[in-house]
């Protein structure tokens, strides 16, 4: 399979709305990428259950803070310093690149890398959404060394992170792209075809395919969001889907911290009921409640879209008044072990609420 | 007493108002050279309410001039994209996202240079002086007469931006320089698309200007005048000379402001049917919904802040095609030829307007020219124009219920019948004229768009001051103190920076201070 410009678009969108309210926007990604294929053509895309054991697969990402990153852009050559760097250190060639986190702008960045470099990439990651750390994904729950941990800036410095443990890994990465520009491009996890198999979220380059293909086509037929659940329905991990509330944004609480984005946004029913729903985000939304209680919970999927046309909105892009949907949708089972849980469940984000199955939340 | 003027594709209007009530309305074409419509007008207003022209206090003028000059790519500069960034942001170089139509019209001249800052204010590189000299050369020698600079994080420091307009005007004296910190916000491509649009407009503005100024001149009025601007405020004559771009989204804001006062709604559906297009837009609250997505401009992308309209071509100029199943109205227009080309007015086009004049909506030109259209095809043409109307407001609507809808514009002729999903159908007293009023009621606004230490001052406090310093730049911007409000707060905290540094941008806006309040 190749993407084509139209694809981008699609799988952009698409990768907004598993962004869940984090992981940047797209757009500036999607540019980049677009700009890659046109010089260098469009990479193939590969089902992760086809790959030798031994390749040797990169993982790409951005690191930093989006709101940067759609001021500094990216020029292509931090990208290859990255994956040089890592074929350095680890004495082997890069035969595959995999996307850490599907989620957002991370979506794309891959995609670009692996156009300029005449790399296939692979049909999976690590999130199947976004997280805000780069410990928060699969491939550290099922047993991939996160380190060498390389980090590139736009100056074309490079800085190798070997740390004692992944949250170890993740904040001194954190201290250091700030001091680097705060959009940084990055590579970890090194691994083979075999490992890929054995702990990323297959299939989630296509999974935002057919989420922003189903948005775009359902603007024509008259209800995108409808047509996006639709589209779920038919997948065999997603399709516990339901739009959880309707409304507008009443009240908007946020604060940087830590460099996260945290808050909660209120909705308002439309209907006039005065039902609200409350939901709370660290960068990505992380727990939705109404009346009744929690409705959605991480790492299930909370995603809130223009009600008109279907078009996701990030944290960053919230603001009084906004009508929108907030629609569930039930994580991948692999995201779902006790293992997953204990690493970007709840109680990762200090959140009392147990993990409960959206499936079990909105029968 | 004021007047409003809304300069639009196809016609011109005008108002006169007194206070709060509207003394003379009238409606005539927009003509290519701008300014003899506009005379036209006044000169029609002023005649049917017997008012001379010292008692005119002020004129305010909307014009969607500027939008249409760009979506359409005529008549536009060259321009000389600067972009102050290397060595970040080549993998996406300036424009990649433009149409190929309206990146030829701007000419593909773009230069990257070293400079920048980076978040938090420290130099992302030094600004290559030479290479801006260097592209100043090249500008020169390519025939370029306006450029558009950008830099890496300028809203945080425009020092850099000041600098190379320094520099491009050194080596080309009279070049016009657009400056994208003055009117775009945080992201590079959409803030550097709205300075290439700027500047791509940056003759015809003052030509526009000299035009609306000659034309008061002659009718003798020597009140001020303002031009409202994309959130529904004034801005003065020189400032539009220098930021055209600034008026993209006023014409729907206009004619949005103008239905809620003329209808005296607050929360409604407002359709504003002109001649080529109807944009739809809801009003909350008595001010036009934003939209919460970024808008595209003839397929560019920017970040102003803009109503949330949704248009379709349907309007008086609608090209009505085809017959029975196969009959389609729009969304070609004969745009403002209308009073040649259709067959009423003797021309040989069928247009909505003929169809709403074979209907009996309406008197214009001449009935027995459309006397042979058959009641099939007059009825089948009117349920195209209601099915497609009805569809675009269904897709505006935010909930179930049924809302008023408010018919402004020229082109509301063309609408007989009720509209599912809608409570009622309003067309209030001079609804063609909708857009001039919105405009004579434009309001001024004053801005604070800074960085604050809420760790020294408390988020209270520094908000209070922001508030305080937006209000008193609304007042000495010509705004009554009696009526200002803050209607928009917004918080940037700035990411890793330590002492709780928060970038506040607060919006005040008051009615302009008149002899005769409009309240």
């Amino acid at each position: 399979m190749k993407f084509t410009l139209q694809d981008t678009v699609d799988v952009a969108r698409g990768a907004a709305f598993l962004g869940t309210g984090g992981g940047g926007d797209p757009y500036s990604g999607r540019l980049f990428a677009d700009q890659m294929i046109r010089e260098h053509g469009a990479p193939d895309i590969v089902d992760p259950m086809t790959l030798p054991d031994d390749a040797n697969c990169f993982v790409f990402a951005m690191m930093g803070a989006p709101t940067v990153l759609v001021e500094k852009l990216m020029s292509g050559k931090e990208s290859d310093l990255v994956i040089d760097k890592m074929q350095e250190l680890t004495g082997k060639k890069a035969d595959y690149i995999i996307p850490a986190e599907i989620g957002g702008l991370n979506s794309m960045l891959p995609l670009a890398v692996a156009a300029r470099r005449g790399l296939p990439l692979i049909d999976a990651d690590g999130m199947g959404r976004a997280f805000p750390e780069i410990q928060m994904v699969t491939f550290n729950v099922y047993g991939v060394p996160i380190c060498p941990v390389v980090i590139g800036n736009d100056h074309l410095e490079t800085v190798v992170v070997n740390a004692r443990n992944p949250k170890s890994a993740e904040d001194i990465s954190r201290s250091v792209a700030i001091q680097m520009g705060l959009s940084v491009m990055m590579s970890a996890y090194p691994m083979t075809g075999k490992q890929v198999r054995e702990t990323a979220v297959p299939y989630t380059l296509s999974l935002a395919l057919g989420i922003g293909r189903a948005i775009r086509e359902g603007r024509h037929k008259g209800d995108p969001v409808d047509a996006m659940l639709q589209y779920l329905k038919t997948t065999e991990y997603y399709k516990n889907c339901a739009v959880l509330f309707d409304g507008k944004v009443v009240d908007l609480l946020r604060e940087t911290t830590r460099g996260f984005s945290i808050g909660r946004c209120i909705f308002e029913a439309l209907d006039g009921s005065g039902r609200r729903m409350e939901v709370q985000f660290q960068n990505e939304h992380l727990v939705a409640r109404d009346e009744t209680g929690v409705k959605t919970i991480v790492p299930d999927l909370i995603a809130m879209v223009d009600r008109e046309t279907g078009e996701p909105i990030t944290t960053e892009g919230l603001k009084y008044g906004q009508r929108l949907k907030v629609v569930g949708v039930s994580a991948a089972p692999t995201m779902r072990t006790p293992e997953a849980l204990a690493c970007f469940g709840p109680q990762a984000f200090g959140l009392k609420d147990p993990f409960t199955p959206i499936e079990k939340l909105i029968a | 007493m004021r007047i409003g003027v809304d300069v639009g594709g196809t016609n011109t209007d005008a108002v006169l108002m007194d206070g709060n009530k509207v003394i003379a309305a009238t409606k005539s074409p927009t003509t290519q050279d701008v300014s003899s419509g506009i005379i036209n007008a006044i000169t029609t207003i002023l005649t049917q309410s017997n008012v001379g022209p010292g008692a005119i206090e002020v004129v305010m003028i909307g014009t969607t001039h500027f939008t249409n000059a760009f979506v359409e790519g005529k008549r536009l500069l060259n321009v000389g994209v600067l972009r102050l960034s290397l060595p970040s942001a080549s993998g996406i170089p300036p424009m990649s996202d433009w149409p190929e139509r309206l990146k030829n019209a701007v000419g593909n001249h773009v230069y990257e240079v070293g400079g920048g800052y980076q978040f938090d204010g420290r130099e992302n590189a030094p600004l290559d002086e030479a290479a801006i000299a260097a592209a100043a050369r090249s500008m020169r020698a390519n025939g370029i007469k306006s450029a558009a600079v950008c830099g890496i994080f300028s809203p945080i420091n425009g020092a850099q931006e000041e600098r190379a307009a320094e520099i491009l005007q050194q080596e080309i004296p009279d070049l016009y320089v657009t400056l994208s910190h003055k009117i775009g916000r945080i992201s590079l491509i959409e803030r550097e698309n709205a300075a290439i649009m700027n500047a791509s407009l940056s003759e015809m503005s003052v030509h526009v200007v000299q035009s609306f100024r000659d034309a008061l001149l002659s009718l003798k009025i020597t009140a001020p005048f303002y031009i409202s601007q994309n959130d529904g405020t004034l801005m003065s004559a020189e400032h539009v000379e220098r930021y055209p771009v600034l008026t993209f989204a006023s014409g729907p804001t206009n004619s949005m402001r103008g239905a809620a006062y003329l209808s005296g709604a607050k929360n409604a559906i407002v359709a504003d049917i002109g001649g080529t297009t109807t944009d739809i837009g809801v009003l909350a609250n008595g001010f036009p919904r934003e939209s919460s997505v970024t808008v595209d401009i003839g397929e560019v992308r920017t970040n102003f802040r803009m109503p949330d309209i949704f248009a379709i071509g349907l309007g008086g100029g609608s090209l009505v095609q085809g017959e029975g199943a196969n009959l389609t109205v729009g969304p070609e227009s004969v745009g403002f030829r209308l009073s040649e080309k259709a067959l009423v007015f003797g021309g040989d086009t069928l247009t909505t307007s003929d169809i709403a004049v074979a209907a009996g909506q309406v008197t214009m030109g001449d009935p027995s020219k459309v006397a042979h259209l058959s009641k099939d095809h007059v009825q089948k043409a009117l349920d195209v124009i209601h099915d497609k109307l009805t569809q675009a407001i269904d897709r505006m609507k935010s909930s179930a219920n049924e809302v008023p809808l408010i018919l402004v514009g020229g082109g509301v002729v063309l609408i007989s019948r009720d509209i599912p999903g809608t409570s009622e159908v309003i067309i209030p007293e001079n609804a063609a004229v909708a857009n001039a009023i919105g405009a004579a009621i434009a309001q001024v606004g004053g801005e604070v768009d800074r960085v604050f230490s809420y760790e020294a001052l408390g988020r209270t406090q520094a908000l209070e001051q922001a508030k305080k310093q937006a209000s008193e730049n609304a007042v000495s911007a010509g705004a009554d103190p009696d009526t200002i409000e803050i209607v928009d707060v917004e918080e940037y905290p700035l990411q890793y920076v330590p002492g709780g540094a928060v970038r506040l941008r607060v919006r005040a806006v008051g009615d302009l201070k008149l002899s005769k309040s409009i309240r």
